[in-house]
């Protein structure tokens, strides 16, 4: 994951020309490169591409604006740790680290969001298969006794966070599992697939009938991405 | 006997009444169904709770405590935000309507505009859903805070009186100002009731939460 997180230049460029069959690249503008800076990642589809379940204006206020403000703070917060670093100041470093939890957990949750959903037509929606499928069935049943499980996870989410399908690292077992705010999947759990349940991610379509959004969702979770982070 | 239940209180003025702070839309479907949805939440959880109370069911009376103090949180918040907003350039929204909060608020923050400056860096600094109160703490000899909470959660500890409140939830603004929060507080000064936030200051903490029991 790091990879995708913290490009250099040079990385940035291999996953362009691998990606170059995509034709309309999104965002991007603006971002300034400097090595070992976190940087917005470029979108794998157009801004439109998730309708009708997530808007084109969604996406692009979502990506564009929101994202982008969560590398930047995590980039600002990350500069002034390391200055708190160099004079061995642990009150500031302290002070710091709730910043570093919220604007690296926001940019870390909105790019494995971004990879874990696709258009319809290019996998959006089509089931998962293999291993991840066979503990989905193991654990919750069917997929769809799964969808609901998870819904009503994020209909139960007081506040901003997520819900995650994560795996543990130890048992290998999956599970539902909501996050606070921006609080990232790290640790004992391995994230597998996450919907973001902020209200920026669905209130200028859906208003307060968030529970259509987590129907809708469904329609362009793209499975083979979540399969390739399940172990 | 039965719990009693909650009822939607009515806003004091009219849906458009806050423009061009906030838009009709916003205040139509944060008080209609925001605010409703909070309140039909929290009448389901207390009569559970009243059930399992009854039946001496502890771990499900606890179990109850989190939805009880999310929605009766959102019920106690938004009825204490409606009240502490006024139509836009009505006399309320001047500061001067708070003679005595202002001389407090002076005393405290420096003057006007370094309180709000201080009150909006908090309101910006919020990571995720949450409020922004003035309290005023009785038990500590009535000095002014600026408090933000998370979620839902109320501004009721013992002494506690919240001046006003500012809900910092992105369903507050986002179809006006979308990701554009910094201006959406900027604007909320627009339209703060100071008359009503000087009659908190001034009464004791039970008369905050008077418009509560009017509710039910």
């Amino acid at each position: 994951m790091s990879t995708t997180l913290l490009r250099t230049s040079t990385a940035r460029s291999a996953l362009r020309a691998a990606s170059s069959q995509n034709s309309k690249r999104v965002g991007l503008a603006g971002v300034a490169f400097a090595r070992g800076k976190a940087t917005l990642p470029d979108l794998p589809y157009d801004y439109g591409a998730l309708e009708p379940a997530i808007s084109g204006k969604i996406m692009e206020l979502h990506h564009d604006k929101h994202h982008r403000t969560y590398v930047n703070s995590y980039n600002q917060a990350e500069e002034k740790l390391a200055e708190a670093e160099q004079k061995e100041d642990i009150p500031s470093k302290i002070a710091l680290l709730p910043l570093i939890n919220f604007h690296g957990g926001g940019h870390t949750n909105h790019t494995l969001f971004w990879e874990n959903l696709a258009p319809k037509g290019s996998g959006g929606g089509e089931p998962p298969t293999g291993g991840l499928s066979k503990a989905i069935d193991t654990s919750y049943g069917s997929l769809d006794a799964f969808k609901e499980k998870f819904n009503t996870a994020l209909a139960g989410i007081q506040g901003s966070g997520w819900a995650w399908l994560v795996q543990d690292t130890q048992t290998g077992s999956i599970s539902i599992k909501t996050y606070a705010n921006q609080d990232a999947v790290v640790g004992q759990f391995r994230p597998i697939l996450g919907i973001d349940a902020w209200e920026h991610a669905y209130y200028l379509q859906y208003q307060n009938r968030k529970a259509e959004y987590f129907k809708a969702v469904w329609d362009v979770v793209n499975w083979k991405a979540a399969e390739k982070r399940f172990k | 006997m039965e719990p009693a239940t909650y009822s939607l209180p009515k806003l004091p003025y009219a849906y458009n009444a806050l423009e061009p702070a906030i838009s009709a839309q916003i205040m139509e479907l944060h008080h209609s169904k925001h605010h409703q949805t909070y309140i039909t939440n929290l009448n389901n959880a207390l009569k559970t709770l009243f059930t399992a109370a009854k039946d001496n069911d502890v771990p499900t009376q606890i179990q109850l405590q989190p939805a009880i103090r999310f929605n009766g949180g959102g019920h106690i918040n938004h009825s204490l935000f409606w009240l502490n907003l006024a139509p836009h350039g009505s006399p309320e929204t001047s500061f001067s309507a708070a003679p005595k909060l202002g001389e407090a608020i002076k005393k405290t923050y420096g003057d006007e505009e370094s309180f709000k400056k201080k009150f909006n860096a908090a309101l910006l600094g919020i990571q995720g859903s949450g409020w922004g109160w003035l309290v005023k703490f009785e038990n500590e000899g009535g000095r002014l805070g600026i408090v933000t909470t998370k979620d839902q959660d109320p501004v009721v500890g013992a002494g506690e009186v919240p001046v006003f409140g500012v809900d910092m939830w992105e369903h507050a603004y986002y179809l006006q100002y979308l990701n554009g929060k910094a201006a959406y507080v900027e604007n909320i000064w627009q339209v703060i009731n100071w008359a009503t936030a000087e009659q908190r200051f001034n009464g004791p903490r039970e008369d905050a939460f008077s418009a509560l029991k009017a509710s039910m």
